[in-house]
């Protein structure tokens, strides 16, 4: 249990959805929500418009997402790389490493293992067997 | 009224789990009955069951681990011994559909109630410890965490004599564990229990991450911490990171169990082989969340006995992560028969024997430190030693079933079981109980009955070998695992050598609980005065044992790794004559316990479909949860009196 | 509460390491756990993202996505949310300067939003079962109503978090205790949000072919 009194208020850098400051957090927030809206028609634009190649219409997709995740994640979450949002950061890092192997690993695997075995009759299963 | 429940749920016609039922019952009523008639109920209830102390919480941990080690025990003496009778025409004394549920609650209560509780027992007793401070993040929750363990704990156990258990293997792969081959409610007790602990472990993930990364000493930099709490760190993230795996697939077999949805049935456009996917993306890093604090207890143990400090300490932190992100890369190896093709079998093969390297670099610096030291041969080096041998060995069959052509043929055979157990025994059983000798001074005060310790380790070794070396060779010879009975006569002399291996298992749990009675009797023979029985390295050995509850009465300002080593060295006192400050504790609760108590209720009401006390279960929870919330008198004061004087205790 | 940008510590002459400065302060290792949980939520929705992305073309010769979604509608659905997160910004805002009425009114009006994304998607998921789409009806259908369902469960449990909140401002006032946890609130409600651009870009704006 820590001792709230004695604890150094800079110990261990600084906690995450921390802002700095009043001002400057309306402008932010303001800031944030203007690029979120601005990424989130373009998304809804993309998926209807055929002005954009189609197949890199999923690319283009994932793109505004991802983009707009960090505008979340910037602005909404204050979050940055600097040296007392190390842990934070790296937190997030990781989640999103295991985020990325987990959904491409599982889709991967699985158009794999559909290719390979896909729905079959008992018949056509022990015919497989040689 | 009652859902699904009956009568008929109690297995009357079934003598060994009615006969197991009444025992259990029987022991547990009579202790409680003990309990209460001497008067005890209140201090327990004050002292450990609303206790928010991480070490008594860690005592609770490591004993529902050994409670339910004998329970688990006890399921593989009956497997060895029906396989052991079962030869040829035989049937053995277990039928079909008993045989499944005990290997089912083997492996069950095996990984999620023993060795998640003995790790987590173990690193909640000693995290806060080495790292110089003086609770976990979240003292609250971690209480919660236990109750919550401990719920699912005794859902599994209930299942014993009312209903049934999983016939599913402890994994419960669909289309078998589906409503429509599995209707009875043995899944549903497995999938409720495990949700419900998953739960708990989950928080302690979040709690010891927290504590790690932001409670440490003053003066105690990442590079400065034991190599336990870096291991401790690396299977903390793991949970968090892998559990909430777990919880969203169980929640998809649940959802196609009770409300006829098609993630994973046969019919609808379900897809069963994406269960399995899913659930060894939570599987393999179980088992890293298992043996990495092993590895830990063993950098503790032998840079202890060898009176050494730890060779290689930065590439020991490194390994450690390094296998921390590398398991999140080798899932696949679990069902390389499944389908996936060559080239998705091949690149996870290769993840797995890359694997294998920063394990080797860890079992070279343990050697390396035994290397040139004066080693002590006390009872947790010897399991460390064991260890060693024996893990290695298991490691090597894990490499070897890496290859996928080689995994075709023995995948799911008695070798796949016998590796398993071989890294589970000799890594994780083997690091609890040297974790278990080598801080039991330290949470008691007295030191355990060393020769006793010693029986036991040479009674598990030896016992393991006979039990498992079998197994590999069964398993080149075709045996598969889960066999009720098996046709081919010539195996059954390896089963015999087998059960006579578990048998000298069965003498060494008995040894182990000996040793613990005759050393209670014995304590004051046994008394460990100064706090440091082993001349140990790192923070924990310089309090008293048993630590006061705030462990430390100043924090300790540190200034290099084996902090408490280089201190004796300077010949510094630890902190004993500065100025004491109030300090504060954070009091008991029973928010715990309460949560425990409701979760319990609701589990078991929707196992057996009785709605109406489901929701009084959920609204018992969100209850004492909020009710939580209007506590704000959480802290208690420690006046500096009571730290002075408890220094001046010590060092009279 | 705002921490100093100059992180040297009075007396030192070289930086301590953060790291070494002993243990952190409550808000920090309240936010931090928080933070943990948030990351670990996200995984349990990366499963269930995974079986719907597996599952998304198993029909069962049901009705697909193309079928049944309604892209404005689902706009306006983000529309709801997004704003919620603003306002809930400006909520922390008012916490942080201790104004309790500021506080109940931001958080009146993101409380709303909450309720009119929940309220819609209500409605489209009645809307898709009076249709026949039932998550009965295929796996693809379970997927969906499961990751965006536990989405809207989330939503929901938030809604209730923030009404007991409120219920803590009104009865404790802004003790520390209670600050903490408005803040880890805000960062939830964020995190929901976060969680839904990968729900509509996926599930919605995916549903092409």
């Amino acid at each position: 249990m820590t001792d709230e009194t004695n604890a150094d208020p800079t110990a261990q850098g600084r906690a995450p959805g921390v802002s700095r400051g009043q001002r400057s957090g309306f402008l932010v927030y303001l800031t944030g929500l203007g690029f979120a809206i601005v990424l989130t028609l373009a998304s809804f634009w993309a998926a209807g418009t055929d002005t954009v190649w189609q197949p890199a219409v999923p690319v283009l997709l994932a793109a505004l997402a991802i983009a707009q995740m960090g505008v979340h994640v910037v602005f909404f979450f204050h979050l940055s790389t600097g040296p007392e949002q190390t842990n934070n950061f790296l937190a997030l890092a990781f989640g999103v490493f295991v985020v990325g192997l987990v959904v491409f690993g599982s889709m991967l695997i699985m158009a794999n293992l559909n290719a390979n075995m896909p729905p079959m009759t008992m018949d056509q299963l022990m015919k497989m067997q040689r | 009224m009652f859902g699904k429940l009956t009568w008929a749920a109690v297995p009357l016609d079934q003598p060994i789990p009615l006969v197991a039922g009444c025992v259990a019952f029987g022991i547990v009523g009579g202790i409680a009955v003990y309990v209460v008639l001497k008067g005890w109920a209140p201090y327990l209830w004050r002292e450990w069951i609303t206790s928010v102390d991480h070490k008594r919480l860690g005592i609770m941990y490591a004993l529902l681990a050994m409670v339910m080690l004998v329970r688990g025990f006890i399921d593989a003496l009956m497997m060895r011994s029906q396989q052991a009778i079962a030869a040829g025409g035989s049937q053995g004394y277990l039928p079909p559909e008993h045989y499944d549920q005990i290997f089912s609650a083997h492996g069950t209560i095996m990984i999620f109630f023993v060795g998640m509780p003995f790790v987590i027992g173990l690193m909640n007793f000693v995290v806060p410890l080495q790292l110089g401070v003086r609770d976990v993040a979240f003292p609250v929750l971690n209480s919660v965490s236990f109750w919550l363990t401990a719920s699912g704990a005794l859902l599994v156990n209930v299942s014993l004599f009312v209903g049934e258990f999983a016939h599913t293997g402890w994994l419960v792969y669909p289309p078998l564990s589906e409503i429509a081959y599995s209707p009875g409610v043995g899944v549903d007790y497995y999938l409720w229990a495990l949700q419900i602990s998953g739960a708990g472990s989950l928080m302690t993930g979040i709690n010891f991450t927290t504590t790690i990364l932001k409670l440490r000493a003053p003066g105690m930099g990442y590079s400065r911490m034991p190599i336990f709490c870096w291991t401790a760190l690396s299977s903390n993230l793991l949970i968090v990171a892998a559990f909430p795996i777990l919880t969203a697939t169980f929640a998809m077999l649940l959802l196609d169990r009770y409300l006829g949805f098609h993630f994973f049935t046969n019919d609808g456009g379900g897809n069963p082989m994406m269960y399995v996917n899913l659930i060894w993306a939570w599987g393999h890093p179980e088992v890293y969340i298992l043996v990495l604090p092993a590895f830990g207890v063993f950098s503790e143990v032998i840079a202890t006995f060898s009176g050494k400090p730890l060779f290689g300490y930065r590439s020991m932190a490194a390994a450690t992560l390094g296998i921390c992100m590398l398991s999140f890369m080798v899932w696949l190896h679990h069902f390389f028969t499944m389908g996936a093709g060559a080239d998705v079998n091949a690149f996870f093969g290769v993840m797995t024997m890359i694997i294998a390297v920063p394990t080797g670099v860890k079992v070279f610096n343990w050697l390396f430190t035994l290397y040139g030291g004066r080693v002590r041969f006390n009872t947790p080096l010897l399991w460390a030693l064991g260890f060693m041998c024996t893990f290695v060995i298991g490691g090597m069959t894990g490499v070897l079933l890496a290859i996928p052509p080689a995994d075709f043929v023995l995948h799911n055979s008695l070798f796949l079981v016998a590796h398993f157990h071989n890294v589970i025994i000799g890594g994780v059983l083997f690091g609890a109980f040297a974790g278990y000798m080598y801080w039991f001074p330290k949470a008691f005060g007295f030191t355990l009955h060393e020769g006793l310790g010693k029986a036991t380790f040479w009674c598990w070794l030896v016992g393991f070998y006979l039990a498992f070396m079998p197994l590999y060779a069964l398993g080149l010879m075709g045996a598969t695992r889960r066999m009720q009975h098996y046709a081919e006569t010539e195996w059954r002399p390896l089963m015999l050598v087998a059960m006579a291996g578990a048998l000298v298992i069965l003498a060494g749990i008995a040894l182990l609980v000996l040793q613990l009675f005759v050393s209670i009797r014995n304590r004051a023979r046994l008394r460990d005065a100064t706090g440091d029985p082993w001349n140990g390295r790192t923070l924990e050995w310089s309090i008293a044992s048993p630590p006061p509850p705030w462990n430390f009465a100043v924090l300790p300002q540190v200034q290099g790794v084996d902090a408490y080593w280089n201190m004796k060295q300077a010949g510094r006192q630890a902190a004993r004559q500065l100025p004491f400050e109030t300090i504060h504790l954070p009091r008991n609760s029973a928010v715990g316990v309460a949560i425990a108590f409701f979760t319990s209720i609701g589990g078991f009401a929707l196992v057996w479909h009785i709605w109406w006390l489901a929701i009084i279960g959920f609204v018992g929870l969100l209850v004492a949860a909020l009710s939580h919330g209007w506590i704000i008198d959480r802290e208690e004061e420690i006046p500096p009196e009571r730290l002075a004087a408890l220094e001046r205790e010590r060092s009279t | 509460m705002s921490l100093a940008e100059n992180v040297r510590a009075p007396g030192n002459e070289g930086e301590v390491p953060f790291s070494q400065r002993g243990p952190a302060p409550i808000e920090v290792v309240a936010s931090f756990g928080f933070w943990l949980f948030l990351l670990s939520d996200v995984v349990m929705f990366s499963g269930l993202f995974a079986a719907y992305a597996v599952l998304a073309d198993r029909t069962a010769g049901g009705p697909d996505g193309l079928q049944l979604f309604d892209r404005s509608y689902v706009l306006l659905e983000t529309a709801c949310l997004l704003f919620s997160s603003f306002t809930c910004g400006l909520c922390a805002l008012a916490i942080e300067r201790r104004s309790a009425a500021a506080t109940y009114f931001w958080a009146l009006i993101t409380f709303l939003l909450g309720a009119a994304f929940l309220g819609l998607e209500l409605k489209e998921f009645l809307r898709m079962i009076g249709e026949g789409a039932a998550p009965t009806r295929s796996a693809f259908l379970s997927a969906f109503f499961t990751l965006v369902g536990t989405h809207g469960l989330h939503v929901t449990l938030g809604l209730v978090w923030l009404m007991a909140m409120m219920a803590q401002v009104a009865t404790l006032g802004f003790l520390p205790i209670v600050v903490r946890r408005l803040f880890c609130f805000t960062l939830f409600w964020h995190a929901l949000d976060i969680v839904w651009i990968g729900v509509f870009t996926i599930v919605y704006l995916g549903a092409r072919w």
